[in-house]
């Protein structure tokens, strides 16, 4: 646990009568997250989902949050206005028990950064791109006890031991770079 | 590495169920740019005249544009080509939707498919992995039911699903193919579907689409979703509502239908209602909209909301898109409320919103004036909007007088004979056209009328103003800020062409004027369909985000084609020729570029043969509409010279009659 700090909290209203599900947000998320940037895009890679169904008339932009090594015991449904949420409801983790916030190739866990860019972008890309303005992007001024930054490539490796044991990971690391030295 | 396109198409032999991914050649890329521009060298070298629509040798391309997949905003178009059984030439419909950029995801840009498959199948395409299924459970769904089915099925709520209903599966000519909220309507391609024995073809792909030049490629973004902000809040003065704004004309969002249902025609396109329209209908119709209309919606990747959600009462949910909203209406001189219930049952049925009800208002005429009876409707109710669900449930099952009729206007006419044809009267090419009459020619709607190989002029207009201004100050506003025009003369045009008087039409804009507007008008719609641009966003509407300023750059930075306006172009030049050549072998020729001859009232033969012989020259074609030698060998198009050549096709001039048999006669 860190101080006490004042520190600018970024938040997205998602406005879900506003979307018109065109999934803008996913792809240029994508785009920007790619290396180099821009480069090219996939939303499969997208750190914001899209749940869709438009005969149900359901249209929930989600954020990518923390990583979770377990799924839930149990599943929510919301019902809100007579239309019945599923997939998690409004869950923003990446989890065992569904597809979103993944890398599809290395399965490794994905999170929103509110496209932390330098030099800053002025608003998440996500938002830029939504012209409809179901997305809209706050920011104020909170006191907060300050967390340790935890790095991309920390979450990415707390998953791979939760899965394979931290013994598994070092020894395959320590063969990675043995190999990569030679 | 490719750019933009991923270069690999999958071909699907559907008679030995074989699938194979295949590398295409870049060099194609550079000449044709791909959808509708490759799609047509494909059918040129693939489909010789010979081929029949429904033989196993026809293809039945799905291609995605260039540059779907890319950020470049409204770029998501599905072009699926091949012959078509009612015009017997090339049909190239498209629809919107999320199904191209899936398979581009995928890592392909074309399903090719060929052969026929004994039973019902469908495809999943799941990156890698492709496979051909069993749809035999899937038989008379609908087309909706069948996506939802096979998402299902497949545990994948996230694939794309592109299907037919029964009208494709029982060859119906103008049956669809539909895919959520966007549907590929013209021309009868969902009969091409059904006759291959294919009901759906799902798609799920998760694979990265790169551009060649990124900063400059989002750049090009950026400015174009600029655009669409600045044009969404400041609409075109001194245009109706739905052509002021861009997307597609915005029917789901305006209540406009005092303009068409006064100035489109109702029944089998017979009747004009001067005055029809008063509050009690506004505020009835108002209501219907209100309430049967859940959310306005978008294709993928763009921030327009051309389409809806539609429930009305006591029916499942579908999606609709502009004028269908009142095709069916206007038909059967009923209201909108039946317009949109009937369309429920047509779209799950998977039926061309413009040919469909037209058809069945012909059936209805002939049967008041005595060519059908009562014998070729036993058991079809009194009412009318109880006739149009008769006949739209016997049509999709060709049952009785349904399998006639199943066969569009032109050839039901020819069946049923009796003086069936002058009731057939408002087709092009064999094709049921919007209903609209009109007073007096339109010299530059004649040309694209005549000509357009889309046979469909909703496809074809765009850009240049549909009527003059009233006053010198509004010419002067419009121009002042449209930079969009090609060349700077299309300014002056507009600025010296009055409602009335010496600069009024029909000779002004003079002959050549007229073929400038028209080329330049048909070069944008043949680049939104290589590349899979929404015309909406593009060659559609008046002063769009995408023109020809912008595309050469968007394609040198995103596919990585050195690219200027004269290549891009001579490009589009060389596969809208290609398109031609396809169909001159297939015995278009002059004779076949007319608008129905009742369109205006007032017509003006010598001008009109003026306009045609101008616009030949102008396209590189000879006085029977034949792309020249000179023409085909400038655009690097020799190997069709030689098969013009070949089959003689310089001195048959006449062409093939190509009038005998439709597809689904000659079979019997």
């Amino acid at each position: 646990m860190g101080e006490k700090k004042k520190k600018i909290v970024k938040s997205i209203t998602i406005d879900v009568e506003k979307c018109n599900g065109c999934r803008a947000c996913e792809m240029i998320c994508s785009a920007f997250h790619a290396t180099p940037q821009y480069s090219s895009n996939n939303p499969a890679r997208s750190r914001i989902r899209l749940i869709r169904d438009p005969l149900r008339d359901i249209y929930l932009p989600v954020y990518a949050g923390e990583y979770t090594p377990a799924e839930c015991m149990g599943r929510d449904k919301y019902v809100i206005d007579g239309k019945e949420y599923d997939e998690c409801g409004f869950c923003r983790a990446s989890c065992p028990s569904r597809d979103a916030f993944k890398e599809p190739d290395s399965k490794l866990p994905l999170k929103c950064d509110m496209c932390e860019d330098d030099p800053p972008q002025e608003k998440p890309l996500c938002v830029q791109w939504c012209l409809n303005d179901a997305l809209i992007y706050e920011e104020r001024e909170e006191e907060v006890e300050e967390d340790v930054k935890v790095e991309d490539v920390e979450v990415g490796l707390e998953s791979m031991i939760d899965k394979y044991g931290l013994e598994k990971v070092m020894d395959t690391i320590s063969r990675m770079a043995a190999a990569k030295r030679s | 590495m490719r750019y933009a396109e991923t270069g690999y198409n999958l071909e699907i032999d559907l008679t030995r169920g074989s699938i194979e991914r295949v590398a295409t050649d870049p060099r194609d890329t550079e000449l044709y740019l791909g959808g509708l521009g490759t799609n047509a060298k494909i059918l040129w070298e693939r489909v010789p005249p010979e081929v029949e629509p429904f033989s196993p040798d026809n293809l039945l391309i799905f291609s995605a544009g260039l540059l779907c997949g890319t950020p470049a905003p409204g770029c998501n178009r599905t072009i699926v080509s091949t012959v078509s059984p009612q015009t017997l030439l090339m049909a190239f419909s498209m629809m919107g939707g999320f199904w191209a950029p899936e398979l581009k995801y995928a890592g392909y840009d074309k399903v090719i498919f060929r052969g026929k498959s004994p039973d019902l199948v469908y495809l999943w395409i799941n990156n890698d992995k492709v496979e051909i299924r069993d749809a035999s459970h899937l038989k008379g769904k609908g087309s909706g039911e069948t996506a939802e089915l096979i998402r299902k099925e497949l545990k994948e709520p996230h694939a794309q699903v592109a299907s037919i209903g029964m009208a494709g599966e029982n060859r119906v000519y103008f049956a669809s193919i539909e895919q959520g909220r966007s549907s590929a309507s013209r021309g009868g391609i969902g009969a091409v579907m059904g006759d291959k024995g294919l009901k759906a073809i799902a798609v799920r792909g998760t694979k990265d689409i790169n551009v060649a030049r990124p900063a400059e490629f989002m750049a090009l973004c950026k400015e174009v979703l600029e655009y669409i902000k600045f044009r969404n809040e400041n609409p075109i003065p001194g245009v109706m509502p739905i052509l002021a704004g861009l997307g597609s004309p915005q029917e789901m969002k305006i209540h406009d239908e005092k303009w068409h249902t006064e100035n489109f025609m109702w029944g089998n396109s017979r009747v004009r209602r001067k005055g029809f329209w008063n509050d009690e209908i506004a505020k009835q119709w108002a209501e219907t909209l209100d309430s049967m209309r859940t959310r306005l919606i978008s294709c993928y990747n763009c921030p327009m909301k051309c389409g809806a959600t539609i429930t009305p009462p006591g029916l499942p949910t579908y999606m609709m898109k502009c004028f269908s909203k009142l095709t069916y209406t206007m038909a059967a001189y009923s209201d909108l409320a039946f317009g949109l219930e009937i369309a429920q049952r047509a779209t799950e049925y998977g039926v061309d919103g413009f040919s469909t009800p037209q058809v069945m208002a012909f059936a209805l005429e002939l049967y008041e004036n005595g060519i059908l009876t009562d014998d070729d409707f036993p058991g079809m109710p009194a009412d009318n909007e109880g006739r149009f669900y008769w006949l739209l449930d016997r049509i999709v099952r060709r049952e009785g007088i349904g399998d006639v009729l199943a066969n569009g206007t032109y050839w039901a006419a020819k069946q049923i004979g009796k003086g069936a044809e002058a009731f057939a009267h408002n087709n092009i090419k064999k094709h049921e056209q919007l209903p609209l009459k009109l007073s007096m020619l339109n010299p530059i709607y004649f040309l694209m009328y005549a000509t357009g190989e889309k046979i469909n002029i909703t496809q074809i207009e765009g850009q240049f103003p549909q009527a003059p201004f009233p006053t010198r100050e509004e010419r002067e506003a419009f121009v002042k800020d449209w930079f969009q025009v090609p060349d700077e003369k299309f300014k002056q045009i507009l600025l010296d062409w009055e409602p009335r008087g010496e600069k009024s039409m029909p000779y002004y804009p003079t002959v050549d004027m007229c073929c400038d507007i028209v080329d330049w008008q048909e070069r944008m719609h043949y680049i939104d369909d290589a590349l899979g641009m929404c015309a909406g966003l593009s060659s559609f509407p008046l002063k769009p985000p995408y023109h020809i300023h912008n595309y050469p750059k968007f394609i040198s930075a995103g596919a990585g084609i050195d690219m200027d306006e004269e290549t891009l172009t001579k490009a589009a030049k060389r596969y809208r020729t290609l398109i031609r050549a396809f169909n001159i072998g297939r015995g278009m020729r002059r004779k076949d570029d007319k608008p129905p001859e009742n369109h205006w009232k007032k017509r003006f033969p010598e001008l009109e043969k003026e306009l045609l012989d101008a616009y030949y020259k102008l396209k590189g074609w000879n006085e029977q509409g034949i792309p020249t030698k000179e023409t085909l060998l400038d655009l690097g198009l020799d190997y069709v010279f030689e098969e013009f050549e070949r089959r003689e096709i310089y001195s048959n001039s006449e062409g093939a009659p190509s009038e005998d048999a439709s597809p689904e006669t000659a079979k019997n």
